[in-house]
């Protein structure tokens, strides 16, 4: 329990310090701007309540605002897709169900079924963030394309922090 | 009652993030009211700090490319030093002082933090309250105009850019004085608008934009950019107008806070004849 607190106060900080520091830096084509620090909100434990995923969500997504001047923009976002979590995970549940304190990782549940989670979920987050950004639907197609561009970067992103982050468990 | 709280209960997970969703609506509709200060941007004091000290670090990769500003700037304002002058007579200098009252002030600043690539761009320098500061005051630098102070906390000023959708600066053609708005659309950050300029005035690639006398805010002349592209749609009376901004807003570091003593007393001389106007309406 203290080990799965440490891990996730560790993951807060790391993502929001790579978020600031090196991720609103990247400029590719003014098109792809990666939220990598949605993977904080996607690595809480399966069984975490209600209120608290919404609470944590929403803190991470405020956390963001302060660096970036966007203030509300993150924090909707993130507890916008914070919502639709319980919702998708219900969906697409395994037969048997989810073990207690489980974190949703690749190693665990496999490649597919985290490419479907974390994609859907990122696609719900850059889709609310891009389109609260721009607030009105003017440019609707373009602001389109930002979002897929910019989820599938971070998507990709969401992986390889999964490969070089999670020890894989032997047994 | 019973019921009520029952329903709430069983319903928490909804209610809060109905909550939560209003809360950051809230904020982000009072941050996009370009005329109320913002509570949670990065002029407050911890994030202000801590961005501070990760600019102390980044700005040493930028120092020669500073220099080199500064250096260019340095050559210029030794042109207009009285030593540099030839006195052809001795009393311009001695009147100097009652013909010239000092109406713009000039703070130097840091950028500690910016955006360039989002549609709401925005920076925010190492000046605040305690440094004289205010809101509405001019940012630019040697090489052209950067924008306008928003938000001002005690340390630190967030500055909305020429490359944000909500900017809007007046500005003029340097070599036959008509003028316009620069505005932005958001898909360029190297790219700005300048709209309002009628079909009839002739207009060359590479002209360059200044700042107009009209603005309180900024003193006129301040290089805004060059003319990249022009054109005349068909059937419409004003130009379509692409500048490239003086400023790179993708290296800018070094700034100036210009202050225009004179504002208040404007604006107020201003106001009172639109009232007395709109008396006479009545």
């Amino acid at each position: 329990m203290i080990e799965l607190l440490i891990r996730n106060a560790g993951r807060y900080i790391f993502l929001i310090v790579f978020q600031v520091l090196i991720l609103n830096n990247v400029q590719l084509g003014g098109f792809i701007n990666p939220y990598l620090y949605v993977l904080f909100i996607l690595m809480l434990p399966i069984e975490i309540p209600g209120w608290l995923l919404l609470l944590l969500s929403f803190l991470m997504g405020l956390s963001i605002d302060l660096f970036e001047n966007t203030a509300g923009m993150h924090a909707s976002a993130s507890v916008f897709m914070a919502f639709c979590r319980p919702y998708l995970l219900n969906m697409i549940s395994p037969r048997e169900g989810f073990d207690r304190n489980s974190q949703p990782t690749i190693q665990k549940f496999g490649i597919n079924w985290f490419l479907t989670y974390a994609g859907i979920l990122i696609l719900l987050h850059h889709f609310a963030l891009f389109y609260l950004e721009i607030f009105r639907f003017s440019a609707f197609f373009s602001t389109l394309l930002r979002v897929i561009l910019s989820s599938t970067f971070t998507l990709g992103l969401v992986v390889i922090a999964q490969y070089l982050f999670n020890r894989v468990k032997k047994n | 009652m019973r019921n009520i709280f029952v329903f709430i209960w069983r319903n928490h997970f909804v209610f809060l993030f109905l909550i939560l969703q209003g809360f950051s609506v809230y904020l982000l509709i009072q941050n996009n009211n370009y005329h109320r200060s913002g509570f949670i941007n990065s002029a407050n004091i911890m994030s202000g700090n801590f961005l501070n000290l990760y600019s102390n670090i980044t700005e040493y990769f930028s120092l020669k490319k500073a220099n080199e500003i500064l250096a260019a700037e340095n050559a210029e304002l030794k042109k207009h030093h009285p030593g540099s002058y030839f006195k052809f007579d001795v009393q311009v200098f001695n009147i100097n002082d009652t013909v010239y009252r000092q109406q713009y002030t000039y703070r130097a600043a840091r950028v500690v933090n910016k955006s360039v690539n989002k549609r709401n761009n925005f920076l925010t320098l190492n000046r605040g309250s305690l440094h004289g500061v205010e809101k509405d005051m001019a940012v630019i630098t040697p090489i052209g105009v950067v924008g306008i102070v928003k938000d001002v906390s005690k340390n630190f000023c967030t500055v909305l850019p020429m490359i944000n959708v909500n900017s809007k600066i007046s500005a003029q053609i340097k070599n036959n004085n008509y003028f316009g708005s620069v505005v932005w659309n958001g898909n360029n950050s190297s790219l700005v608008d300048l709209v309002d300029i009628p079909s009839h005035v002739k207009l060359h690639k590479g002209d360059t934009v200044v700042t107009t006398s009209f603005s309180t805010i900024f003193p006129e002349g301040i290089i805004v950019g060059t003319i990249e592209e022009f054109e005349l749609k068909t059937g419409h009376n004003f130009y379509t107008i692409k500048i490239k901004p003086g400023t790179d807003f993708g290296s800018v570091t070094n700034v100036y806070i210009v202050g225009n003593l004179l504002k208040k007393e404007q604006i107020q001389l201003e106001t009172a004849e639109e009232q007395k106007e709109e008396a006479n309406h009545d």
